[in-house]
Formats: structure tokens, sequence, C-alpha cells
């Protein structure tokens, strides 16, 4: 009996406010847009009884998928979205890599300290974190400032509101998460196989290539995944860095919603964004079980 | 005895350098006495106290503290049952269900976990306010909390747990007088995330917000949409500075205990039979 | 006028047809899915008791213990403490409590408080509590270190204070799993003679689990061999080493020499043709009877195996071979003898003269022998 309260409480709550809506979204998606409140039809009345809920069926459709592939703007908002969040995490690897590694390297008195280093910015506000790049990289920001005074350059460069920024917002608001993982995986790596191979012939470059960087490969797929899936849907660092020119899905959802009023539009981009991801998350859930699975 | 070459020396300072200047620069601008945040026109405190006169923001922030008390107890809770399911219920019906739902919301993007609730609240009638983004709120910092005190319970020794009931605990007893005693720094660790994720979430809570629910990163948001501002800069410092505070307390303390953990047992040891 | 010295009784209940075991399994089995890790096991167990089970990991020692303990339930057959069917009864309504191999002292709590759980549970007057966890604390020694948590103390000291905390309640019964695996060989040795000595006192019947047959032999008052989910032999220490009822018996606990052969017995002996070339093996047997040339193992301890550079006359159980190897032990020397026939035949002795003066060295010719009463003829 405890068993089942034990169970049943966290689930009936995981279903009634997580799976729930997402049949919600996808019900909505599948009708039309009117002007009303709530801005959609058919609406589900299950007070009609069986007859409310086959008129139901009758009035659901596809046309608002059919409207998202005839404009341009949504296609085109998922391959920039998916091009962002690619190149993003490639870079985040390139830079969180070798920060995590040094970190191994220290002497171990200083590691917790460094660890202290890296998770303090993952505690701190993100909004925060994305905003202070806007005083930074804006055309009387830090950059430009510092860049006419060396005299390097005779005009403000344009950074802000370029994919460029929100290239640059993304890696610095996602570093901790792709550093925390690899870390983890180094951190286990047992000194004597490094011993080994440099007993058997190998160079200090050759060693990393032929062992570290294999045995680090769960804490990068790790990394990766946690840059990666958020970043296709991220909303907030294209909205405040990225302008008008850079396309993300996430503001594209937004604006439909906040801005359109255009619900069923906007709950069919998060259907198609939400079939996009389900494959990285099933194999993020994968590798975590079975990240689990040899550990325990 | 491993080497800092100088490549990872660099690595290491080029990258907490990266990590750290945006803020320190966002620290300094806040004492700017000009209203245009980057020119620099000498030192001044101003922008805290116009800060302080806010009544828009100093409402915003009662609201935001509020909310992240109740859905972080709340997700601390449901988390800490969540895990204990997941790592103590073996196979149940629809296992597979549930720890899929778990592990979904942390990576899953926020645009949607937001418009999905909003549009369940509306299906059924909800008003949107405090109770709605507390709700909301709950929803996604349970699956963090559940992740971290999962994560603790794995490693626990539960022939303790059989220690306790071999000496008469019912099992309620044994989770309440052994188990949670011996994990609390892992659901305190879960409460205190639950909370920062509550205290600093834009998106969802735009979405299951209502006009008189404001929170305080909405706020921010739609003030800075429209450029930089002095006075957020030095809201930013607050809120830097205080978990800043926090971070380093929790990581001496952490250290403090540890070193006295194992001198304690050295000296066992020694003292020996 | 002649003294006759004070004879201490013979502790024997599982002799005495009046005596009512304290534990009883009925035919109990425990299968994990396909795996069965107790096979039909019927075996009483008696008050004041120290129980042995011993055996190889993966015998099922432990499943039995956890069995008492409740934290198993069997999967057929029934269980019986005091008479009374204990499967319904959770572990925390028995009267058993259990010494955990890990000690699973609780780690938030000092040594008074661990020691006081179980009483607390009782709900008894706080005075009375006080009062049996100080006679706890004076019985294993650790009232200085009342006030200390787990990671503050020794090993040892931990050992103790697990044993202190499952003797609080007074338990009818007391389980012991693997309790001295951790201690070194020296502070081991102390411990089995402390356990032995609070086991007395106290009138608790222990029911320990161990691998290590040394600490069986030493602290049991029965030892229970098992193998695979099965009893093999259940008995006490002397005979369990001097009359072993299987070949697995013999060679699990000590050294011992097993000699394979034809039986062919006579009304009052047993002759064992084991080696071509060689005069047969004498031997006696009690109850076992064997077919003529049917297959016989003889056992034979070492240290009942003479070594001689003469042929001995006394015994018709006299073999030539020669020295393969000496194993030199400090106290003891085994010599390896390597027979015409291939076997090596394994015999030990004091060592009462120092190395250098000793009669044997590698490659001698010997003659091993031994009396008609000193090994065990088993079928398998």
């Amino acid at each position: 009996m405890r068993r089942f309260i034990l169970i049943s409480v966290p689930y009936a709550w995981l279903l009634a406010l997580f799976l729930i809506p997402f049949a919600i979204v996808i019900k909505i998606s599948l009708s039309d847009t009117v002007i009303a409140i709530p801005p959609y039809a058919p609406t589900l009345d299950l007070a009609g009884g069986w007859a409310g809920i086959v008129e139901f069926f009758q009035g659901v459709d596809f046309e608002t998928f059919e409207f998202l592939t005839s404009d341009d703007l949504y296609w085109k908002a998922y391959l920039s979205s998916l091009k962002i969040a690619v190149i993003a995490t490639a870079i985040t690897l390139a830079v969180g890599y070798p920060i995590a590694y040094g970190m191994t390297r220290v002497a171990p008195e200083w590691r917790p300290t460094l660890l202290m280093l890296v998770i303090l910015p993952f505690w701190t506000s993100f909004l925060i974190r994305v905003y202070a790049w806007m005083g930074i990289l804006g055309q009387d920001g830090l950059i430009n400032q510092a860049l006419l005074w060396l005299g390097v350059i005779d005009q403000p460069l344009t950074i802000l509101n370029t994919p460029t920024a929100v290239y640059i917002g993304i890696v610095y608001t996602y570093l901790p998460f792709m550093i925390l993982p690899i870390y983890s995986a180094l951190e286990k790596l047992d000194d004597s196989l490094l011993e080994a191979a440099e007993d058997l012939g190998c160079s200090r470059f050759t060693t990393f290539w032929l062992v570290t960087w294999p045995l680090s490969r769960n804490g990068i797929i790790a990394g990766s995944f946690l840059v990666f899936i958020p970043t296709l849907g991220e909303f907030v660092i294209p909205s405040l860095l990225g302008g008008s020119k850079t396309l993300m899905i996430g503001k594209v959802l937004w604006e439909e919603f906040f801005s359109n009023r255009d619900w069923p539009v906007a709950s069919a981009v998060a259907v198609i964004l939400l079939l996009i991801l389900i494959i990285p998350i099933i194999l993020f859930q994968r590798n975590e079980q079975k990240q689990r699975e040899a550990e325990g | 005895m491993r080497r800092l070459s100088w490549f990872n020396a660099t690595s290491l300072s080029l990258g907490f350098a990266f990590l750290y200047l945006p803020m320190i620069i966002l620290i300094i601008y806040s004492f700017n006495a000009s209203k245009l945040v980057t020119v620099w026109a000498g030192f001044s405190t101003k922008w805290y106290g116009e800060l302080f006169r806010n009544e828009a923001f100093l409402d915003a922030a009662w609201v935001t503290i509020r909310v992240a008390v109740m859905s972080s107890t709340l997700a601390t809770i449901l988390g800490t049952m969540a895990a204990y399911v997941l790592v103590r219920a073996g196979q149940f019906y629809g296992r597979t269900l549930f720890s899929g739902m778990i592990y979904a919301p942390l990576v899953m993007p926020e645009v949607i976990t937001g418009l999905s609730l909003l549009l369940l609240f509306i299906g059924i009638g909800l008003d949107r306010g405090v109770v709605t983004i507390v709700l909301a709120h709950t929803t996604f910092s349970m699956c963090y909390v559940s992740v971290v005190v999962s994560s603790r319970l794995v490693t626990f020794d539960r022939s303790l747990e059989e220690a306790a009931q071999d000496l008469g605990c019912t099992p309620m007893e044994s989770f309440r007088l052994v188990t949670l005693p011996i994990i609390a720094p892992a659901v305190l660790s879960g409460w205190l995330l639950a909370f920062t994720l509550s205290l600093d979430d834009l998106v969802i809570a735009s979405f299951a917000s209502g006009p008189s629910s404001t929170t305080l990163p909405i706020k921010i948001y739609s003030a800075v949409r429209l450029g930089v501002s002095p006075e957020i800069n030095a809201l930013s410092t607050i809120m830097i500075g205080i978990v800043t505070v926090g971070v380093v307390t929790a990581s001496i303390m952490t250290k403090r205990a540890a070193v006295k953990q194992m001198r304690d047992e050295q000296a066992a040891e020694r003292a020996g039979e | 006028m002649a003294q006759v010295a004070a004879q201490k009784p013979v502790f024997a209940p599982w002799d005495d047809p009046k005596q009512a075991p304290l534990i009883q399994f009925k035919n109990v089995i425990k299968r994990f899915g396909d795996f069965v890790a107790i096979d039909d096991m019927t075996i009483d167990i008696y008050e004041r008791e120290f129980f042995a089970l011993l055996g190889p990991s993966g015998c099922g020692k432990t499943t039995m213990m956890r069995m008492l303990a409740g934290f198993e339930r069997p999967t057929e057959g029934q269980i019986l403490l005091g008479g009374q069917d204990i499967d319904a009864i959770p572990p925390n309504k028995r009267s058993v409590n259990m010494m955990f191999q890990s000690y699973a002292l609780f780690p938030h709590l000092s040594v008074w408080e661990n020691i006081a759980f179980g009483l607390k549970r009782q709900k008894l007057p706080k005075e009375q509590i006080d009062e049996r966890v100080n006679e706890m604390l004076r019985l294993t020694r650790l009232s200085k270190f009342a006030k200390r948590k787990p990671h503050q103390i020794s090993g040892g000291q931990r050992q103790r204070v697990a044993l202190a905390r499952s003797l609080a309640r007074a338990p009818k019964l007391l389980l012991l799993d693997e309790p001295l695996g951790a201690l070194d060989k020296k502070l081991r040795q102390e411990t089995q003679f402390e356990l032995m000595d609070i086991q007395e006192k106290t009138g608790t019947t222990f029911v320990i689990v161990t691998h290590d047959q040394e600490e069986a032999m030493t602290v049991a008052s029965r030892v229970a061999v098992m193998d695979e989910g099965v009893m093999v032999q259940v008995d006490t220490p002397a005979k369990i080493y001097e009359a072993p009822n299987s070949v697995y018996v013999a060679d699990f606990i000590g050294d011992v020499n097993i000699i394979e052969g034809r039986a062919n017995q006579t009304s009052d002996q047993i002759n064992i043709a084991w080696a071509e070339g060689q005069p047969s093996i004498v031997g006696t047997s009690t109850e076992t009877t064997f077919a003529p040339d049917e297959k016989i193992y003889f056992a034979i301890r070492p240290e009942k195996v003479s070594i001689s550079a003469e042929k001995p006359e006394d015994t018709p159980n006299a073999f030539q071979g020669t020295i393969l190897d000496i194993a030199y032990l400090g106290n003891i020397s085994t010599y390896y003898v390597r027979m015409p026939s291939g076997q090596t035949i394994k015999a030990q002795t004091a060592n009462t003269r120092r190395l250098s003066r000793r009669n044997f060295t590698w490659e001698d010719k010997v003659w091993v022998s031994f009396t008609t009463t000193a090994g065990v003829c088993l079928k398998e």
C-alpha cells in the first residue's frame, strides 16, 4: 500500500502536468485559428458526449501543418536552429574540453576550488549572464570601445544582433554544462593507464589521443547532449543577442504565441520541434541509463 | 606527478577569465555614474538607490521569492519520492514511461514546456497567477531534485536500513530516523537547486504567469529588451553577490567538514585497539 | 585419596531427545528466479548453541541467515522460531537481531545512540535504557567511547559497537554475518574468544556465517558445512575434522590426502587397492558398507602420516616414496612425498629439531606410514 502511494503521487503529478499538456499541444496543433477566446477551434466539449468527441475529430485537420510547410519562415527557422545548435555545441566542446582537462592536471588540493569556480556561474541567473554580453558586444559596448581606443578599427563593429553574438552567448551560458560531465569522466581516469601507455611507447600527444580521449567519450556525449538539446529550442539568447537577423525556432514559437496570438501554429511549431528532438532525447536517456548501469 | 603544461595553464586561465570577466564588467558598470551604461563617468551607487525605490521591481522580487520557496519545497518532496521510486521500486507497470517523464524535462526546451503548461491551465480553466507559476516550476524542478537525490540513494548503504528494521523500526521509521538524516545533504542541495531554477526562470514563468503575478526575471527581460539599463546592472550585481556568498560559504563548509572527518578517522585508527 | 577431576558437563542438546529446538527449518526451499539458493533444507538448532554456517561464496549460508532475520522469505517450507512459524512476522517484530558484515553503524549517531537505538524502539523507560546501554558498553569495553561517532573510532572498536548494539535487546537468537572478516589475524583470534565468552555469559543462541574454517572450528559448538544450498554435514568441530562424511567436507576443512581406490571389505577392515605394485591400504569403517571393487576414497590428514627413513613394522600401511618438496612453516614442515605410481602424499611433522639437523631432504627415499584407524573411508 505504501509502495503504491510512493509511486502514484509523483506519477500522477507528472502525468497531469507533463504528459497531458503535451497531448493538449498536439490537439491544438490540429485545430484552426479563430478570433476568439481561446483563439482556436474546435474545442473539445466533453459535455457533448460521444457526439462531441466525434464532432471534434471531424473538426481537426492538418491545415496548420500544411501552413507550416507553405511558409518559408518555418523550415528555414528549423534549419537555422539546427545549424546554430550543432555549431554552438562544437564550439562549446572545443572551449570546454581543454578547461576540463586542465582542471584534472592541477594539484589535487586546487581542484575543489576550480570546481566551485565552474559551478558558481551555473548558479548565477542565466538571464543576467546573457544580459552581461549586451553591454560588451553593443555598438558602444566594451569591445568596440577597446578596439576603437586601441586604434585597431575606426568604425564600431556590429556584433550584437548577429548570429556571432548568439554563438558567444550560447557558449558562455552553456559552458558549465559541458565542463562538468567531461571533468567528471576525466577525473575517474586512472593515472596508471596513462603511465602504461607512455611505458609502451606513446608520446604525450598519442597517449591523449589513444587513451584519454576515447575514455572521456561518455563525458563528451553527455555534455554535448546537455548543450545541443536545449539550444535547439533556445529563446532568451537569440532574443536578446541575436536581433531579427538570427532565426531560431524558439523565438518563432514565442512570437507566434505572444505576438501573433496564433496558438495552433505555435503548437504545431512545438510539435515538430519535439519530433526533431525525440531522437536526441532518447539517445541521451539511453546514454544516461548505460552510465548508471555501468557504475551501479 | 601531474605536470601542468603551458597549454593547460593557458586554457585554464583563458577559460576562467572568459567565464568571469562579463560578470565582473557588469559589477563595475553598476557603479557607473553615467546613465549611458558603457561610458564611464565616475563612481556612484545611485542606481542601487533607484532600484530600491522602484516599486514594480520590489513587488516582482517578492512574488519571485514566494514562488521559489513554495515550488522548491513541493519539488523537493515530489522529487525525493520520485528518486525513491527510481532507485528502489524495482519493476512496476509503466516504469519506462515514468523514468522518461522524469528525465525528459531536464533537456526539454523551455518554450515547449511553458506552452504546454499554459494550454493545460487554459483548458481546465485555471486562472493564471502565483498558483500556476508554482505548479509549473514544481513540475520541472522536481526532475532536477530527483536526479540529485537518486544519485545519492544509489550509493546509500542499504544494510543501514536493514539494521534499523532489525532493531525494531517499521520501514517508515527507518526512513525517518536513518535514511533521511543521512541523505539530508543531497535533499538540501536538491532544494537549493530547485530554488535557484525557480528564481531564475524566465520562459516558463512568462507562459504561466498572469497580469498580477509578474516575476523578477519577466521584469528584467522586458527592461533589457530595449537595451542595457543601469538599474538592471545594480540588480544583477546584488544577485551575483548573493549567489557568490552562498556558493563560497557552502564550499568552505563542505571542505572543512570533509577535512575534519578525515582527521577524525585517522586519529581513531592510530589510537587503535 | 584419588581426586576425580571435575568434569564440565558436555553440551550436546542435539543428542538429547527431551530438548526442544529453538529454530527449525522444515523442508525449506528458496529460489531466486531459476536459481535454487536453498534446496530442501531441514535442520534443528538448539538454544545456547554457537552454530556455524560454513561454506564457499554462493553456498546459501547468507540466504539462510537473511531468512532467519526476516529479510528473505522461503519460497517453500517453514521456519519455526520457538515453535512458532515466523514467515509472516516482519524483521522489526522478531526477537532476532543481526550483526552485519559491514557493521552498518548509523554514521549520524554516537556509539551510545547506536546501542540505544533498538531499546528506544521498544519504548522502554529512560532509566532502563540507560542501564542497559551502560551494561553493553561494559561488556564490550567501550565505555570510554560512548560519545564518539563511528568515524571517530577504529575498525575493531566499530565491530564491538555492532556487537553491543545487536545484543542490547537481549534477543533469543543473534545472527553474525562474517563478523570478523575485516579484522587482521591477531585481532581476529582475540575477538573469537571474546565472542565465545560473551555467548556463554549471555546464554544467547548464536548463528554465525563464515567462510573461514578456522574460525568456525574455534568458536562453534556445531558446524554445518554447506555447498550449493545443501548442508553436507552438521556435526561438532571434532567430528567434522576427524570423521568427515564426504570428500567435499574432508577437503574443505584443513589439509587432507585423498587417495582413490577400489574397495575390498572384510568383516573387520577394508582393503583398498590404490596403486599398482603397492600393497593395499588397510582402513577401518563403521557404518558404511562397500560392495566388492566399489570406488572408495581414503581421506587421511597429513599430521597423521608419519615419515621415516626405515620401514616401520608396526602398521601394514607403509609405503616408500621420494621427497618431492618440503614446505617449511616455522612450527611444522609438510613433506610432499611422491609415490612410484605417481600420487603425492603429504606428511606433516612438528619441527622438534632445527632446520639444519633434520633427517630428510629433497630427493630422499622415505617411508610414509599411518595406522589403520587414522584415516576415513568415504564413498564420495
